[in-house]
């Protein structure tokens, strides 16, 4: 637009700058195929590499295997330890899919009343859910640590799983009160002239509306569950429980050597669901985390 | 706009007091009704273990004795002797002082030339932001080390540059470099936050600078840094937390031990292996202190900082 009404005052000068950005944006197109290349290349190398024998790992440094095989596979399958890779899979996805229900719940609760009820105190408890986006995690994993251990919940799913009942990740409460923010108020209004109180204004009004952030807040909470290490590491303890990064981390080190084959297929599954949630929702998933940088 | 909501507010109240404080109240009940959840979060796993940790912090705790308190002996311990610390603390440093910028350099230059593209920015923004999706994950670690490995993808391309140092995996100078460089590659998510920003700056802005003859390099200065300032000091702040906390990438690629050298002995991974391998959860939690310091001291700099550089669009300054 701003070309437009620049050429209609200065025809001679945007004509050249026209020619001039067509270069330009030659160039910046180079740049940038390039660039996704390199940025995309560790991702094709893992499908690829997944599929060389074990034997070629060390001889062949090129991209594609020579006798492209699907034995890593079939060993993965049979899983680490003598448990199954589905049972790794199953578990996580249990675990993962928990943590969705568990967020979309608890922040969407918390969300609706920073958002829309004007409450005492609720500034400073707005603030205070903001400062928790910066708090490093160090000063957590010891005392959590100390007191699912007081209560002999170590080894079960509850400390993966209570934070995600309690809304503690800040970012899913953010996304969702810029949401609501977004939403006309007239709705609710007009829903309170006809005697709804909040409850109801909640159910009925804002949560059908909030479709879009739920599917956004629960692709997030899917994958950054999905790929957790550090939780499931401390409080995992018997292998039968372990979600596929944990396990992914026995592989690493019981056949790294031996198996590397076997390693790099598995890492390729672990990613799997992760990789199709983006290549469905990216658009989603980026506008999510766009908003997180805005003022609100 | 504001002014006069606050104004009409005032006034509103002041003839229909009780009927307000009324509502007030009911408003009040309402809205910790439904922050219920986040309450218990907050203040039972977020704000309670903060202060817990702080206590321990002074304490000589190992999870089956009660903590004996200490003083500062751990804080004494970890500066006069313990070398791994200082060792962990260096490198930590090391990865947050260089990845950090270069991170938010190559994010905000690919959003620039984004921003200037009309067709395919779409497609550029999803690659670029691909791994920032899974860079923390077990399986790029993994595939990272064969990345950095003699004769991986790095190595071959090097030589063929003729630069020959082989694998970085395992050399001590290199190590770090290798994280940064995971970090870099995971410049998609402030890429996107920054595109965000520069979508909002106006238009007018540029138009007016050309005319009085800015350069692209002078816009760049004049305007597109001032408008964007509030965003990258946002991005600046976030990821330099980020980058104190990570820990899968060098567990993994050091099979859990940190080396070569202690150069991957990240300090996420050294309280962990304080805590939770030696149980000196007392120390640990003093090491995990002296992280939050570090970090606070840094977001006080950069807020303090932030009145001279950071500019919000309509806001006289």
């Amino acid at each position: 637009m701003s070309l437009h009404t620049l050429g209609r005052k200065r025809p001679q000068a945007s004509r050249r700058k026209l020619a001039r950005r067509g270069i330009g944006s030659v160039i910046l197109w180079a740049v940038l195929s390039l660039s996704t290349l390199v940025v995309l290349y560790p991702l094709v190398w893992l499908v690829a590499a997944s599929f060389k024998p074990s034997s070629e790992f060390g001889r062949n440094n090129g991209l594609l295997a020579w006798q492209p095989t699907l034995a890593n596979f079939v060993k993965v399958w049979g899983g680490i330890a003598g448990i199954p890779l589905s049972t790794f899979l199953v578990n996580s996805t249990l675990v993962a899919c928990a943590a969705v229900v568990g967020i979309l719940v608890s922040s969407s609760l918390a969300a609706y009343a920073f958002a829309r009820v004007s409450f005492k105190g609720s500034k400073i408890f707005f603030a205070a859910m903001i400062a928790t986006l910066f708090v490093p995690v160090h000063v957590l994993i010891i005392p959590q640590y100390v007191i699912f251990n007081w209560t002999g919940l170590v080894d079960t799913y509850v400390p993966l799983l209570l934070g995600k009942l309690l809304a503690v990740e800040a970012f899913f409460v953010f996304l969702m009160v810029q949401f609501i923010r977004n939403i006309p108020r007239d709705l609710d209004e007009a829903a309170r002239i006809d005697g709804a109180g909040h409850p109801r204004i909640f159910w009925s009004i804002i949560v059908p509306l909030m479709r879009p952030a739920f599917i956004t807040s629960g692709i997030f909470a899917f994958i950054w569950t999905w790929n957790d290490f550090f939780a499931p590491l401390i409080y995992l303890t018997s292998p039968e429980k372990y979600t596929m990064p944990v396990a992914l981390r026995l592989f690493n080190d019981a056949t790294s050597t031996s198996d590397y084959g076997a390693t790099v297929a598995a890492s390729f599954i672990a990613l799997l669901p992760v990789l199709g949630f983006f290549l469905f929702f990216q658009r989603l998933l980026i506008q999510g985390v766009a908003t997180q940088g805005l003022k609100g | 706009m504001t002014e006069r909501a606050v104004r009409l507010g005032r006034r509103v109240s002041r003839s229909a007091r009780p009927h307000m404080s009324a509502l007030r109240k009911r408003e009040t009940k309402a809205g910790y009704a439904f922050l219920v959840p986040w309450l218990i979060g907050f203040f039972g796993l977020t704000l309670g273990p903060m202060l817990m940790s702080l206590y321990l912090a002074f304490t000589r705790y190992d999870l089956f004795s009660p903590p004996q308190w200490v003083g500062f002996a751990n804080f004494v311990r970890l500066f006069t002797a313990d070398k791994v610390f200082l060792r962990s603390a260096s490198v930590t440093l090391q990865y947050v002082a260089f990845g950090t910028p270069i991170k938010l350099m190559a994010a905000l230059a690919v959003a620039l030339m984004l921003n200037r593209i009309r067709r395919g920015s779409g497609f550029f923004r999803s690659a670029f932001y691909a791994p920032s999706l899974i860079g923390a994950s077990v399986s790029i670690a993994i595939v990272w080390r064969a990345m950095f490995s003699t004769n991986g993808p790095v190595d071959t391309a090097l030589s063929f540059f003729g630069i020959n140092i082989g694998g970085w995996v395992g050399k001590v100078n290199l190590a770090v470099p290798m994280m940064i460089l995971l970090g870099v590659w995971q410049f998609g998510a402030p890429m996107v936050i920054f595109l965000a920003g520069l979508k909002q700056i106006p238009q007018e802005l540029y138009e007016a600078a050309e005319m009085d003859g800015a350069g692209v390099v002078a816009q760049f200065r004049h305007v597109t840094v001032p408008m964007l300032s509030g965003v990258i000091f946002f991005n600046l702040l976030l990821e330099i937390v980020h980058a104190f906390q990570v820990f899968g990438s060098v567990f993994i690629i050091s099979n859990g031990t940190g080396s070569p050298g202690g150069r991957l002995n990240f300090i996420t991974l050294y309280l962990y292996k304080r805590g939770f391998a030696d149980g000196q959860m007392g120390y640990a939690s003093a090491i995990a202190w002296l992280v939050v310091v570090v970090v606070a001291v840094i977001a006080a700099v950069l807020f303090k900082s932030s009145g001279r550089w950071v500019h919000y669009y309509g806001e006289d300054r």
